[in-house]
């Protein structure tokens, strides 16, 4: 298969969840799709598809959070992305960690640094932060504040 | 953000809970196991948005320090993606190629000599670091630190290498692969220590696949998964080297994968010597535009992955960035499981943590109470090598 | 000078302990063990657990989660003893002052004697420093023999 066939696949076969598509370099593409079809497309990439799950970004836009899953077609060289929106405070979006297990400490991660929910996922607790750290504190949001009051930021100097 | 796993040294596991790895046995074989990881976690993540692009690259040099040069070589690709710079000049590729190479070699020989002291070889340990020694003077000469080179900015690299330390470094890298084959004899040829590595541990290739393993970890399993030869960049693709797959995915192969990779590095590291182009060494971007970008470079575990949002001010506004460690961690369910504990120590360093934490494990009985520590069960490691070595005879 | 704390001086078993760091340091302390930097040759070995052990050393930027443990650690050694802090991560946090997981450098959690700059420091400069600590300490206790 070549690039073109992969993207017109996926294309041709999501053509109702796919909103907009973007080509910026001939070995990437990143596709536009909505919140709730993110597990069809997801399962039809993996399973049909044979793709390898790369990894999952989220990003805090102030007024919404924007996400990306990344998976990589290695014979063919190409990486496909797939985007959607989550508005605010409605962060909660179905888990891929029953179709396949790379997913699962990646959605961990989000779970705790960003503040999404996963349904469906079948152990979501703490990964990196530790236990004392405070619920619903995100760190990696735009409004993190410092809320330790005994931490040391200056070199004393 | 930090992925690498706790880096308390191969010999002093602290006694207390919280444990890293905690195994759950019935007599002698594991029935379940389960991590907790977080000892490392840093926020380089959210440190990188206070930096400018050109300082973050000696912020994610600093997320682990065995594969410190796969980071910031990801990190630029990701960078130049955004500016849309493909062709860098000739010479900054081959010389990436070269740092990244070094980088490789040293990594791997680390390994051997942490999975050599496991099995109760102190000799490998020693001479593999030993070895590794003259990796490091070599990069000491071409870039001037043994470990945190800062050869790499977005657009090029930072400082040329000169043409007359190069005979020089041919040679020590030449007087590395008489050893180097002894060390691969001797793996191969011991009964002792084929017996073992030889059908533990196995990863299948559709566990490999479910899991999303990464590096040598999933080749050895054979799924055929190498950045360098799937998407080529610097001079991957102008260089001959071949990409070594295993059959069965159990510890040995992944010990000969390693070890066959090691040679393939030497052999792209002195083509790349000696065919060094003369010209530029940097593209000198000035104006990152708004924009997303992706990069990706085979470190030495794996596949290490950084995006990168820009909004065309002089600071990333989010930098996403995935080890490689952190796919191919939870393969310790599918690996470890069913196995004798005395294999445990040498099956979670085969996975090749960023660091070896395998003494931060504890070993529990199904009734919660507790057996052996970290260091426990590296002693049965070595102590089941010495009854292997008493059957053979030696 | 006490008998252990002479024998200390002479021989120190040292422990290492690291708090979330990049590894750099570590790997570089277990060079030392290396034939060609060799700690042994001063008399140097490696403590097997913590309760036989002298010398501590200290990398990584004390870690939220490893900063109970770095107490208990610091309890569990037997007095006296001298703390190494190894690394620009264990002397001030280095570049990660502002992280989020990282509140407090290490001289607040425990009481350091010798601190070795460098980001990773060489196996040289750090048994260079060790060298210097013993020095130090040797001359200390026998200015407080003679005012005795």
């Amino acid at each position: 298969m070549t690039r073109a066939d992969i993207t017109q696949e996926i294309a041709i076969h999501f053509k109702d969840e796919i909103t907009g598509t973007v080509e910026r370099s001939p070995d990437k593409v990143y596709f536009d799709i909505r919140a709730a079809s993110l597990t069809k497309v997801a399962e039809y990439v993996f399973h049909k598809m044979k793709a390898r799950f790369n990894t999952a970004t989220a990003i805090d836009c102030r007024d919404h959070m924007e996400m990306l899953y990344h998976f990589m077609f290695d014979q063919e060289d190409l990486l496909v992305s797939f985007r959607f929106r989550l508005e605010k405070p409605d962060l909660v979006v179905e888990s891929l960690a029953p179709l396949f297990e790379g997913a699962n400490w990646c959605e961990r991660e989000i779970h705790e640094t960003m503040g999404i929910n996963f349904n469906g996922h079948p152990d979501l607790r703490r990964l990196l932060l530790p236990e004392d750290w405070p619920d619903g504190v995100y760190p990696l949001r735009r409004d993190y504040q410092e809320w330790d009051k005994s931490a040391i930021r200056d070199r004393g100097v | 953000m930090s992925r690498t796993i706790v880096p308390i040294g191969p010999y002093h596991p602290l006694q207390d809970e919280p444990e890293f790895f905690s195994l759950t046995v019935e007599g002698e074989k594991v029935v379940d196991i389960d991590a907790t990881i977080g000892y490392n976690h840093r926020g380089i993540e959210k440190i990188s948005e206070m930096k400018t692009f050109d300082n973050s690259t000696f912020a994610v040099e600093r997320i682990c320090g065995i594969c410190s040069t796969s980071h910031p070589f990801a990190y630029s690709r990701a960078v130049e993606d955004i500016a849309g710079a493909r062709d860098l000049p000739p010479r900054a590729e081959y010389i990436r190629t070269i740092i990244a190479e070094g980088e490789r070699i040293h990594s791997h020989l680390l390994w051997l000599g942490l999975a050599g002291h496991f099995l109760g070889y102190n000799t490998v340990f020693m001479w593999a670091w030993k070895l590794r020694e003259e990796i490091l003077d070599v990069m000491e000469i071409l870039s001037g630190n043994r470990n945190n080179y800062a050869m790499f900015r977005p657009g090029g690299i930072r400082r040329d290498i000169k043409s007359e330390d190069i005979p020089g470094v041919l040679k020590k890298i030449d007087s590395i692969v008489p050893t180097l084959t002894m060390l691969q004899k001797a793996v191969t040829d011991d009964p002792v220590l084929r017996g073992r590595v030889e059908g533990v541990g196995i990863l299948t290739k559709r566990e490999a696949v479910d899991f999303c393993a990464l590096g040598p970890t999933a080749r050895a399993s054979g799924v055929e998964i190498d950045v360098r030869k799937n998407s080529p960049y610097a001079a991957y693709d102008k260089v001959e080297w071949n990409m070594i797959v295993g059959k069965n995915g159990d510890v040995f192969d992944k010990v000969t994968c390693r070890i066959l990779e090691t040679f393939e590095s030497i052999k792209i590291m002195k083509t790349c010597l000696e065919t060094l182009p003369e010209g530029p060494i940097d593209l000198n971007l000035t104006n990152i535009p708004a924009g997303e970008g992706i990069g990706r470079h085979e470190a030495p575990r794996g596949e290490s992955f950084h995006y990168v949002v820009s909004d065309g001010t002089n600071r990333p506004v989010r930098h996403r960035l995935r080890a490689p460690t952190f796919m191919n961690l939870p393969t310790y369910k599918a690996t470890v499981i069913g196995e004798m504990i005395s294999d445990a120590a040498i099956i979670l360093a085969a996975i090749d943590p960023c660091y070896c934490c395998t003494e931060k494990m504890a070993v529990r009985d199904t009734k919660g109470r507790k057996l052996y520590g970290g260091d426990d069960l590296v002693r049965l490691s070595q102590e089941k090598s010495e009854k292997l070595k008493q059957k053979h005879n030696r | 000078m006490g008998i252990r704390f002479s024998a200390l001086l002479k021989s120190p078993a040292v422990f290492h302990l690291s708090t979330g760091s990049c590894n750099n340091c570590d790997i570089e302390i277990l060079d030392c063990l290396t034939p060609r930097f060799d700690i042994e040759r001063f008399g140097m070995v490696l403590a097997g657990s913590i309760k036989h052990a002298d010398v501590l050393l200290v990398t990584g930027a004390a870690n939220r989660k490893c900063v109970p443990r770095i107490k208990r650690v610091y309890e569990q050694m037997p007095k006296p003893c001298l703390v190494v802090a190894i690394g620009e991560c264990s002397l001030s946090r280095g570049m990660f002052i502002h992280s989020y997981n990282c509140p407090v450098p290490l001289d607040k959690v425990i009481p350091v004697d010798v601190y070795i700059p460098g980001c990773p420091p060489r196996p040289e400069a750090m048994i260079s420093g060790i060298m210097k600590l013993i020095e130090k300490a040797r001359a200390q206790a026998a200015a407080k023999d003679k005012k005795e």
